[in-house]
Parts: structure tokens; C-alpha cells; sequence
């Protein structure tokens, strides 16, 4: 089965205006993610990678090359993208309900105002947070308040996912309970999949397919697939296979950084 | 509220009265050098009437004052937040003005205005109050992370729906907070330009007149009954902040 394309990125190339001249970011990037893909995304910080998830997200139109999602060239926010941060910005005002439910406020939706709630509800009991849909924010501790922001960034059910380092705050505990919650979340909501991470167990963890960006300004520098959908359990990331491809990601980082010559073997 | 919240703050209140009586009484001041409370009530009983009147004039002109001040403060906040250009450029402008002591804008005022003593003290009200209002909805909207802006812009929300929906009630907190310090200022304020103006109206013509009669009684039971309006107004805006930012009090959870 050949899937279709659904996010393409080709020839990028885009420069911020700053007050010291224009600063280079992005220079040549190339990406494709089929539908149902999940592509993680790794490079030295500083990078470009936020500016990636901006220009698929329709924040930021590119000064040169194209993204399309689904065959349409993106040149505004399209309401069609679920987005979730290292910070998970809810809103203290309101419940986890109500915050989940922020999305289908703005966007265009089928869904009546009781099959919208009951889809959070079912959203949240998936991230396992059954019983906290009435409690504020500041009631729930930081990996919870990620689940929160995920299941937002999903009851719209948007065509892309884009997470950009959404676990990186958390602890190391915390963020594996959260790998597993994601494989959960994929298989009962599946979504095509935009991960950002600077942890490259996550990245062989969840994804299909890991690219690794070069140095600013970013360019595709090394794409690396994973055999099978995403590794299942905690247990394949002690496997040699899992090593293996560690090892390969740690040396591409390595050469992203300018700290090894490309040529070098791992 | 609890009984302890009621008879500590009646119980301090008592001890200051008997404290004051005492020292009064101790020093053996005559009353046209400094009342005792038992010299309020009959002062009380004597100008009833002109409490009242001088007293509405002083409570609507400070609202008023700082209705203006809310809704003039929070316009230049939004300006200011939301553009660095005009926060760059108002900023300056905005900690000069704040720096001239309103005392000596109050006698130029007067006589600019002159017989126009509503709109005087109004203005004086809104002048010396609106500054902390602007400053904190420029701060609370300038300080939104962008990955809130993020969130609902992907989404295709319009900047409006990111005012409504986000920076204004994140603000909210620091605009109570602001509002705190404003109704207080506001009070000072219509107090000058009352005391300063002549042939002034409100509380603070009525302690002038204290004063110009060396009437002491009149002007302590004036000051109490400011006190009393000053409480009022403050409560009154821990009321509203309990309300639409009840949220952000983290000891209530
Ligand atoms: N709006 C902006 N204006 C100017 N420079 C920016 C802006 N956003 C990001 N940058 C700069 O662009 C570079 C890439 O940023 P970003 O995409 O956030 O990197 P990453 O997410 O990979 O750490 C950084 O050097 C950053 O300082
Ligand atoms: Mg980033």
C-alpha cells in the first residue's frame, strides 16, 4: 500500500529580519510525511525546528519554497493543525474541560455542543485523566497539564499533529509514561504526526521516521526510518537493533553540530 | 466570614478609639487643638445633613473619575501592549506625566476651570488614577506568551478572538491589582480638588470649612467619614477582583 503525502515540504528557505541584518534559518529543508506518518524531528538547538512546525501550522510563510499539506500550498493558518508546546499554555480560567474544548469555539465543526464535551471527556479518560475534568490547571502537576494541552491540540481532530518538544520539561518518569500514552492516543485517534524533540530515545520511540536537521541554517541533513510503526514497549529501546540506531542519530548530531566531519563513522 | 474576622478588626478598632480618647484625655488637649471620638457624635449629629449631600458628591465624582480612568487606561494599556512601536513612544511620555506631583496640577486645573467644579474634580479623579491602570493592561498583554497567540491563531482566530478569549482575561489579575491602587489614588484626588477649589462641594470643602472655623470636631469626623468612603470603594473592588478573577487566587483551590 503506497500512502499518500500529505504534508510536503520542498526547497525551504527562510531568513528572520532581525535588528543585526537577516538571520538565515531554514536552507533547503525537504520534508515529507505520508498520511498517518509520525515524523520526529531532531537537530542541535537553535536549529530551526519551531520555525518548521511554524511554517506547517501556517504562521510563517516561507520567503522561498513551498509547504503543502494535503496538495494545498499553505499561505495562512488553515484550522486544520492541532498544536502542542514544552509549555501548555491552558488557560487558568477555565476547567480542563473547558480548556480542551477551546479549539471547537473557533473552528468550523460538525459537532454539537454535547458531542463536542463528550468527545473530550473521551479524550481525556484516553490520557488518563477520567475524573479531572473539573479541576483548574493549577490543580494538576506538569505532566498532566501536557495530556490536557494534547487532548486540545486533538478534539478538533485535525489532519496534522504538530508537538513541538512537548515533553522536554518533564521528568524522565513522567515523559515515558507519556511516550505510552501517545502510542494509545495513535492507535484510538490516528493522526498524522509532526514530533520536535532534542531526546533521541523519543524520537526511535514514537516515530516512523526520525530527520535530523542540520547546524542554522537548518537543511535535511539525514533521514533515518524505523522499521515497524514506532517501537511499542520501553523495552525495545534495550534492544541492539535500538542501540544501533541511537548510535546512528547520536553521530548525525554530532555532524550537525559541527563537532565531527560527516565522513566519520559512527 | 468567620466570627474572628469580624471581632478582631471591631476589637482593634475599639483599642484605637479608647487609645485616642485617652491621649486626649492624658494630655489634657482642648478640643480646638485636637478632638476625641466623644467629640464626633455630636459633630456627627449637628452637619448630618451636609454628610450626607457633601458626602454622595464625593463618592460620584471619584467614580466617575475613575470610570474614565478604567476605560481611558485600559485603551492606552491595549495600545501599548499590543504595539511596540506606541510603547516605545507613550512609555516616556506616560512616567513623565506620572512624575509631576498632582498637588501642583490641582490649583492650575482649578483655575482653568473655573465654576466648572464637577468637571474639575472628575478630571483631577481621573488624572491621578488612570497611570497604574494602563500600565499593568500593557504589561499583562505584552508579557502573553506567544504560544498562546500560536494556539488559537493556527486555529484561523482573528485578533479579536485572541483579545476575548485570552490576553484580556489573562489580564485581569494585574488590572485588579492596578484598580487597587487607583481607586485610592482617585480618592486623594477629588479630596485635593475639593479642599483646593473655592467655594468648593464634597467632603473636602466640608473640611475646609472645618478649618476655616477652627471648628477641629467637624474636621476629624470628616476625616473618619473619608476613611469609611475610602474602605467602601477598596471593598467594593475586592468584590469585583473576587468575581471576574477569583480564578487566579491560588489559596481558595
Ligand atoms: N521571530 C523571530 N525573529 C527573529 N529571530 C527568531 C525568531 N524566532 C526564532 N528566531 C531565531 O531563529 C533561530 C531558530 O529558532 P527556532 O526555530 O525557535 O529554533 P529551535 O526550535 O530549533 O531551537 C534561533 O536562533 C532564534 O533565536
Ligand atoms: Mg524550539
Amino acid at each position: 500500500m503506497t500512502l499518500e503525502t500529505l504534508i510536503d515540504i520542498k526547497g525551504v528557505r527562510h531568513a528572520y529580519r532581525t535588528a543585526s541584518g537577516p538571520l538565515p534559518v531554514l536552507d533547503g529543508l525537504e520534508l515529507s510525511v505520508p498520511e498517518g506518518g509520525f515524523v520526529a524531528v531532531v537537530g542541535p538547538s537553535g536549529c530551526g525546528k519551531s520555525t518548521l512546525t511554524r511554517l506547517i501550522a501556517g504562521l510563517l510563510i516561507p520567503e522561498e519554497g513551498e509547504v503543502r499539506v494535503h496538495g494545498t500550498r499553505i499561505t495562512a493558518p488553515r484550522s486544520n493543525v492541532g498544536m502542542a508546546f514544552q509549555n501548555p499554555v491552558l488557560l487558568e480560567w477555565r476547567t480542563i474541560l473547558q480548556n480542551v474544548l477551546l479549539p471547537l469555539e473557533i473552528v468550523p465543526t460538525k459537532l454539537s455542543k454535547a458531542q463536542g464535551e463528550e468527545r473530550a471527556r473521551k479524550l481525556l479518560a484516553l490520557v488518563g485523566l477520567e475524573g479531572f475534568e473539573n479541576k483548574r490547571p493549577s490543580e494538576l502537576s506538569g505532566g498532566m497539564k501536557q495530556r490536557a494541552s494534547l487532548c486540545r491540540a486533538l478534539i478538533h481532530a485535525p489532519e496534522v499533529l504538530i508537538l513541538d518538544e512537548p515533553f522536554g520539561a518533564l521528568d524522565a518518569f513522567t515523559r515515558e509514561d507519556l511516550w505510552q500514552i501517545m502510542h494509545r492516543v495513535k492507535a484510538e485517534e490516528p493522526f498524522t504526526g509532526v514530533l520536535i524533540t532534542h531526546d533521541l530515545r523519543e524520537s526511535i520511540f514514537l516515530a516512523d521516521q526520525v530527520v535530523v536537521l542540520s547546524g542554522r541554517p537548518a537543511r535535511t541533513q539525514y533521514v533515518l526510518d524505523i522499521p515497524g510503526t514506532g517501537l511499542r514497549t520501553l523495552d525495545h529501546l534495550y534492544t541492539p537493533e535500538a542501540a544501533n540506531m541511537l548510535n546512528i542519530l547520536r553521530h548525525q548530531i554530532e555532524v550537525a553540530q559541527g563537532r565531527v566531519p560527516a565522513g566519520d563513522a559512527a | 466570614m468567620t466570627a474572628r474576622q469580624v471581632y478582631v478588626p471591631v476589637a482593634a478598632l475599639l483599642i484605637f478609639l479608647a487609645a485616642w480618647e485617652a491621649l486626649v484625655w492624658v494630655m489634657g488637649w482642648p478640643t480646638f487643638k485636637m478632638a476625641a471620638p466623644s467629640d464626633l457624635p455630636p459633630a456627627y449629629a449637628k452637619y448630618w445633613e451636609l454628610f450626607l449631600v457633601m458626602g454622595w458628591q464625593t463618592l460620584w465624582r471619584t467614580v466617575a473619575g475613575l470610570l474614565l480612568a478604567v476605560v481611558f487606561g485600559t485603551a492606552l494599556g491595549m495600545v501599548m501592549g499590543f504595539s511596540r512601536t506606541m510603547r516605545d513612544a507613550l512609555y516616556p511620555l506616560l512616567v513623565g506625566f506620572n512624575a509631576v506631583p498632582k498637588a501642583t496640577v490641582v490649583p492650575i486645573v482649578a483655575l482653568m476651570f473655573v465654576g466648572w467644579h464637577d468637571f474639575n474634580t472628575v478630571l483631577i479623579a481621573f488624572m491621578i488614577s488612570f497611570f497604574p491602570i494602563a500600565v499593568s493592561v500593557s504589561i499583562g498583554l505584552s508579557t502573553l506568551e506567544p504560544e498562546y497567540r500560536d494556539i488559537l491563531r493556527s486555529l484561523g482566530a482573528s485578533q479579536s478572538t485572541i483579545f476575548w478569549k485570552i490576553a484580556l482575561p489573562k489580564t485581569l489579575p494585574e488590572f485588579f491589582g492596578a484598580l487597587k491602587v487607583s481607586v485610592t489614588l482617585a480618592f486623594i484626588g477629588t479630596n485635593l480638588m475639593e479642599i483646593v477649589s473655592p467655594h468648593g462641594r464634597g467632603l473636602g470643602a466640608l473640611f475646609d470649612s472645618g478649618k476655616t472655623n477652627s471648628d477641629y470636631p467637624l474636621m476629624f469626623a470628616v476625616l473618619i467619614v473619608l476613611a469609611l468612603l475610602g474602605i467602601f470603594l477598596y471593598y467594593i473592588v475586592v468584590a469585583l477582583e473576587k468575581t471576574f478573577a477569583g480564578w487566579a487566587d491560588r489559596s481558595n483551590v
